[in-house]
C-alpha cells in the first residue's frame, strides 16, 4: 500500500547568494489532496514551490540545503535526472504561458519531447488531457488554431491541460487564478478539485478565500519560516499562532 | 506656468524636433543626388539594357554600359557568404543567449564586438595577402582574388551583424515560454529548438535579412579580394566584380559629368534600391510578425 | 522500461552533441579575431619605430613613414564626431524624451534606419556630388568629415537612445515633482546620468569613422601628399585608404608590404583600442549601477 505521504521537505533551505529565503522548512504533502501555501508576498512561498520541481536550479547564485523526498526518495540526490524529475512534477504557472504554436501542438508539447510520434497515441492523450481540464468542448472544433487566441482562462486551463498530458505525480500550481476574472477562476477552482482525484497537487494562492474553498491541507508561510500547517478548517477557525490569525483575518500589514 | 516659460519649453521641443529631422532629410538628400547624377545616363541607354546587359567597356568607342555580371558578381559573393554566416552567427547567438555561463558570456560577446569593429580595409587586405594565396596553392587556381575568397571575408563581417540582432531576439523570448517547457520535462536543448526558436524566428530572419544587407553594401573586402573581372562567374573560384567594387574602382577615373560618372551613379542606385529593399523586407518582418506578447483576458 | 532509458540517454546525448557544436560555432567567431590580430601584429611590429610613426613618406612611397595618415585619420574621427555627436544627442533626446508614438516617430525611425542600412560606397557617392561638387567644398578634410559624420549619425542616436532608456524614470519624476520643466529636467537630471553611457557612444563613433575607406575615397582622401593639412579645405592622407593604395596600386607592392602591414598595425591598434575601452567602461558602468 502507498504511504498517505506523497511528498515531503526536510529541514529545507535556500539561498539566493548570501541572502536566505527559506529557513528550515519541513513539510509533508498528502497523496490525492490539496495543499495550499499561503502568505504575505516575499514571504517564500513561491520559491518554496519552486524549490519541489528544481525549477531554482535556474537561478545561478541560488543554493538549496536540506531534503525534497518524492516518494521517499531525495530528488536533489546526485543520480537525479532533473529533465525526467520534471515529467513527474507537472507546474502551472502564475500567467498563462501557452507556447505560440496551435492548442493541439501546446497539449501535445511534452508528449512529443518524450518521443511519442504515433498522431493517434497523441490525439487520445490531448483529448483526454484537454477533457481533464474541462476544456475539450470548448476547443474541440479549432485544435489547429492558434492557443494565444484563447481567452487568458482558457489559457490557463490549456496550460494545465498541458501539464497533464504528461501525467505527472504531482502538480504544482503558482497561483494560476492571479491573472483571471472570477469566473474563469471559478472554473479553475473546480477543475483543481476535480483534479485531486488523481494527483497530489501543491497550489500557492494570495486568496484567503480561495485557500479555504479548495484545500485540504495549508501552510502557512512568514518571512522565510514556516509558521503553521494542518488541516485547512482548523487553519482557519482556530490558528494557533497570532502571526496566522493576523495575516487570515487580514489585520496584516 | 508662466505663458514666458511655455513658450521656451515649446522652443525647445521643436528645437530637438528639428534636429531629429537631419537623419531623414539626410536620407532624402542622398537618394535625390543619387538620381540626379545616376539617371542622365539612361538618355543613352534603356533600363533594360543597363540592368540587363551583359558587357560593361565603360571607357571604349561606343562604350558598353551593362551591369548584369556585376549584379551577379554581388548576388554570388552575398549568397556565399550568407552560407557560411547564417549558420555561424545564428549557432553563436543562440551559444550567448542561451547556453554560455554569464562569465563566459561576458568575454565571447565583447569578442564578437571587437570583430564587428574591424575595419573592412583591414579584412580585405588579410585576404589578399593571406587567404589568396591559399586559395590558390590548395586548389591549384591561377588566382586566388575570386568570389570563394570575397564570400569568406564578407562572411566574417556580417557574422557579427546577424549574431547580435539575432541574440537579442532570442533573449527577449519571455522567460515564461522557457519556464513552461523545462517544467514539462524538456531538456535545455529541446526547449531552445521548439519554444525558442520559433518563438524568436522573426527577429532572426531580420538579423540573416540584413546581414546580407551588410555583405552586398560592402566595398572595400570586394574591391580587394573579389578579383574584379566584370563577367559572369562559371564556378566559385572565378573572379568578380560586385557593384560597390565597381563604383570604388572607377569613380576616381570617371570625369566629372561625363556617361561613365553618370554610369556608376546609376549603378549606386542599383545598390541602394537593392540594400533599401532588404531593410525594408527585415523591418517589415520582425514588426509583422513579433509575438503579441502576453495573453489578454 | 528498456526503451524509455535509452530514449531518455539518447536526448541527452544529443543535447550534448549539439551544444558542442554550437560551442564551437561561437569559439570560430574568437579564432577569425585573434587570427588576424595576431597576423597583423607578428608581420607588422617590426615597421613600426619612431622613423614610421613621425615622417611622412619618402622615395614615392616606399620608404619613410605614415604621420600624414595618422594626423588625417585623427582629423576624420574627431571632425566627423564633432558633427555628429551633437545633432545625433539631440536627435535622440526628441525621440525619446519628447516624441509622441504616431506617424511623425514612425517616419524619423524609418530614416534612421534605412541611413544605417546604406552601403558607405553610396556614402561616398553622395558626399562626392553633394559637398564636393555641389556646395563646392572640393576634395578636402571637411568633405569628408561631413561625409563620415552622416555615417555615423545612426550610431550616435541608436547608443545615446540607450543610454536615455537607462536612465530610470524615478529621476524624472522627482525632478518633476519638484516644479522642474520638461527642458530643466533633461538638462540637469537625465543628460548628466546618461552622460557616460553618450562618451562610449561617441567613443564607438570615432572609431567606426576612423576606420572607414569607401565614404573618403571620393571626398576627402588623397594618393599622397607630403604636407600636414593645415585647414579644413586641404585634401589628406588616411591609415584605411593608404593600406588600400599600398595594397593596390602603389609601385612596388612586394618591397612595400612591411609599411602595409605597419600601417594594418597602426589602424587596428587604434580602432580595436578605442572599442576595447568602451567596452572595458561599458561593463564597468553597468556592474557600478548594480
Amino acid at each position: 500500500m502507498d504511504s498517505p505521504i506523497k511528498m515531503s521537505t526536510i529541514n529545507l533551505d535556500f539561498y539566493y547568494g548570501k541572502f536566505q529565503a527559506l529557513q528550515h522548512i519541513s513539510l509533508d504533502f498528502a497523496r490525492n489532496q490539496v495543499t495550499a501555501l499561503i502568505g504575505p508576498s516575499g514571504c517564500g512561498k513561491s520559491t518554496f514551490l519552486r524549490c519541489l520541481n528544481r525549477m531554482n536550479d535556474l537561478i545561478l547564485i541560488g543554493r538549496v540545503e536540506g531534503k525534497i523526498l518524492l516518494d521517499n526518495e531525495d530528488i536533489y540526490a546526485s543520480n537525479v535526472d532533473v529533465v525526467s524529475l520534471r515529467s513527474r512534477i507537472g507546474m502551472v504557472f502564475q500567467k498563462p504561458n501557452p507556447f505560440p504554436k496551435t492548442i493541439f501542438e501546446n497539449a501535445a508539447y511534452g508528449l512529443r519531447i518524450k518521443g511519442i510520434k504515433n498522431k493517434n497515441t497523441l490525439s487520445e492523450h490531448v483529448e483526454n488531457s484537454l477533457k481533464q481540464s474541462a476544456l475539450w468542448n470548448e476547443v474541440k472544433d479549432r485544435l489547429n488554431e492558434s492557443a494565444l487566441g484563447l481567452s487568458g482562462g482558457q489559457q490557463q486551463r490549456l496550460c494545465i491541460a498541458r501539464a497533464l498530458a504528461v501525467e505527472p505525480e504531482v502538480l504544482l500550481m503558482d497561483e494560476p487564478c492571479s491573472a483571471l476574472d472570477p469566473i474563469a477562476t471559478q472554473k479553475i477552482e473546480e477543475l483543481i478539485q476535480e483534479l485531486k482525484a488523481n494527483y497530489t497537487i501543491i497550489t500557492v494562492t494570495h486568496n484567503m478565500q480561495q485557500a479555504a474553498r479548495i484545500s485540504d491541507t495549508t501552510a502557512f508561510f512568514y518571512m522565510g519560516k514556516l509558521i503553521e500547517t494542518g488541516n485547512t478548517d482548523i487553519i482557519f477557525t482556530r490558528p494557533r499562532y497570532k502571526e496566522t490569525e493576523d495575516y487570515i483575518t487580514g489585520r496584516f500589514g | 506656468m508662466t505663458l514666458k516659460i511655455q513658450i521656451k519649453e515649446r522652443r525647445v521641443n521643436y528645437f530637438f524636433f528639428s534636429v531629429a529631422t537631419i537623419s531623414i532629410a539626410s536620407l532624402f538628400m542622398i537618394m535625390m543626388f543619387l538620381f540626379i547624377e545616376g539617371l542622365p545616363i539612361f538618355t543613352k541607354v534603356s533600363v533594360k539594357d543597363f540592368v540587363f546587359g551583359k558587357l560593361w567597356y565603360p571607357t571604349s568607342e561606343p562604350p558598353d554600359f551593362g551591369i548584369f555580371p556585376l549584379i551577379i558578381g554581388s548576388l554570388g559573393v552575398t549568397i556565399f557568404s550568407a552560407l557560411m554566416s547564417i549558420p555561424l552567427g545564428v549557432m553563436t547567438a543562440i551559444y550567448l543567449a542561451e547556453i554560455a555561463r554569464p562569465g563566459i558570456r561576458e568575454v565571447v560577446k565583447p569578442l564578437v564586438e571587437l570583430l564587428a569593429s574591424l575595419p573592412s580595409v583591414v579584412i580585405g587586405f588579410f585576404g589578399m595577402v593571406v587567404v589568396a594565396p591559399f586559395l590558390q596553392e590548395v586548389f591549384d587556381i591561377p588566382t586566388g582574388l575570386n568570389l570563394c575568397n570575397a564570400s569568406l571575408m564578407l562572411a566574417f563581417m556580417s557574422v557579427p551583424t546577424i549574431c547580435s540582432i539575432s541574440e537579442d531576439a532570442i533573449f527577449s523570448v519571455q522567460k515564461n515560454l522557457k519556464e513552461a517547457s523545462l517544467a514539462l520535462g524538456a531538456t535545455q536543448w529541446e526547449t531552445i529548438i521548439r519554444v525558442i526558436l520559433p518563438a524568436s524566428i522573426s527577429g532572426i530572419a531580420a538579423a540573416i535579412i540584413l546581414g546580407m544587407s551588410r555583405a552586398i553594401g560592402e566595398t572595400m573586402v570586394v574591391l580587394m579580394v573579389a578579383g574584379g573581372a566584370a563577367m559572369i562567374p562559371g564556378s566559385i573560384f572565378d573572379p568578380v566584380r560586385p557593384l560597390p567594387a565597381n563604383i570604388a574602382a572607377e569613380m576616381a577615373e570617371a570625369p566629372f559629368g561625363g556617361d561613365h560618372y553618370h554610369a556608376l551613379f546609376a549603378t549606386g542606385i542599383i545598390l541602394f534600391l537593392l540594400t533599401i529593399s532588404f531593410n525594408l523586407i527585415a523591418d517589415h518582418i520582425s514588426h509583422k510578425y513579433r509575438q503579441s506578447g502576453e495573453a489578454s483576458l | 522500461m528498456k526503451a524509455k532509458i535509452q530514449h531518455k540517454n539518447l536526448r541527452k546525448i544529443i543535447q550534448q552533441a549539439m551544444f558542442f557544436i554550437f560551442r564551437m560555432a561561437a569559439a570560430i567567431n574568437g579564432i577569425c579575431l585573434l587570427l588576424i590580430t595576431t597576423f597583423i601584429v607578428s608581420n607588422g611590429w617590426h615597421a613600426i619605430n619612431w622613423t614610421f610613426l613621425t615622417q611622412p613618406p619618402m622615395d614615392s612611397m616606399t620608404k619613410g613613414g605614415i604621420l600624414p595618415c595618422i594626423v588625417g585619420t585623427f582629423c576624420l574621427g574627431l571632425g566627423a564626431i564633432a558633427f555628429s555627436l551633437p545633432i545625433g544627442v539631440s536627435s535622440a533626446i526628441y525621440l525619446n524624451e519628447y516624441a509622441a508614438t504616431g506617424k511623425v516617430l514612425r517616419m524619423i525611425r524609418f530614416g534612421i534606419n534605412n541611413l544605417a542600412g546604406i552601403p558607405s560606397v553610396v556614402f561616398g557617392l553622395f558626399g562626392l556630388a553633394f559637398f564636393v561638387i555641389w556646395m563646392k567644398i572640393g576634395v578636402s578634410l571637411l568633405a569628408g568629415i561631413l561625409t563620415l559624420g552622416i555615417m555615423t549619425l545612426p550610431v550616435i542616436i541608436g547608443t545615446t537612445e540607450e543610454a536615455l532608456k537607462a536612465v530610470p524614470n524615478s529621476y524624472r519624476e522627482a525632478s518633476f515633482g519638484l516644479g522642474a520643466t520638461k527642458s530643466q529636467t533633461i538638462f540637469r537630471v537625465v543628460l548628466p546620468a546618461a552622460l557616460p553611457g553618450i562618451l562610449t557612444g561617441g567613443i564607438l563613433g570615432i572609431s567606426r569613422a576612423a576606420g572607414e575607406t569607401a565614404p573618403i575615397m571620393f571626398t576627402a582622401a588623397v594618393f599622397f601628399t607630403p604636407d600636414l593639412p593645415s585647414s579644413i579645405f586641404d585634401e589628406i592622407m588616411a591609415l584605411p585608404y593608404h593600406i588600400y593604395v599600398l595594397a593596390t596600386a602603389g609601385t612596388e607592392i612586394e618591397a612595400t608590404r612591411h609599411l602595409q602591414y605597419g600601417t594594418a598595425l597602426v589602424l587596428i591598434t587604434l580602432v580595436l583600442g578605442m572599442n576595447l575601452i568602451s567596452i572595458i567602461y561599458r561593463s564597468w558602468l553597468r556592474r557600478k549601477m548594480i
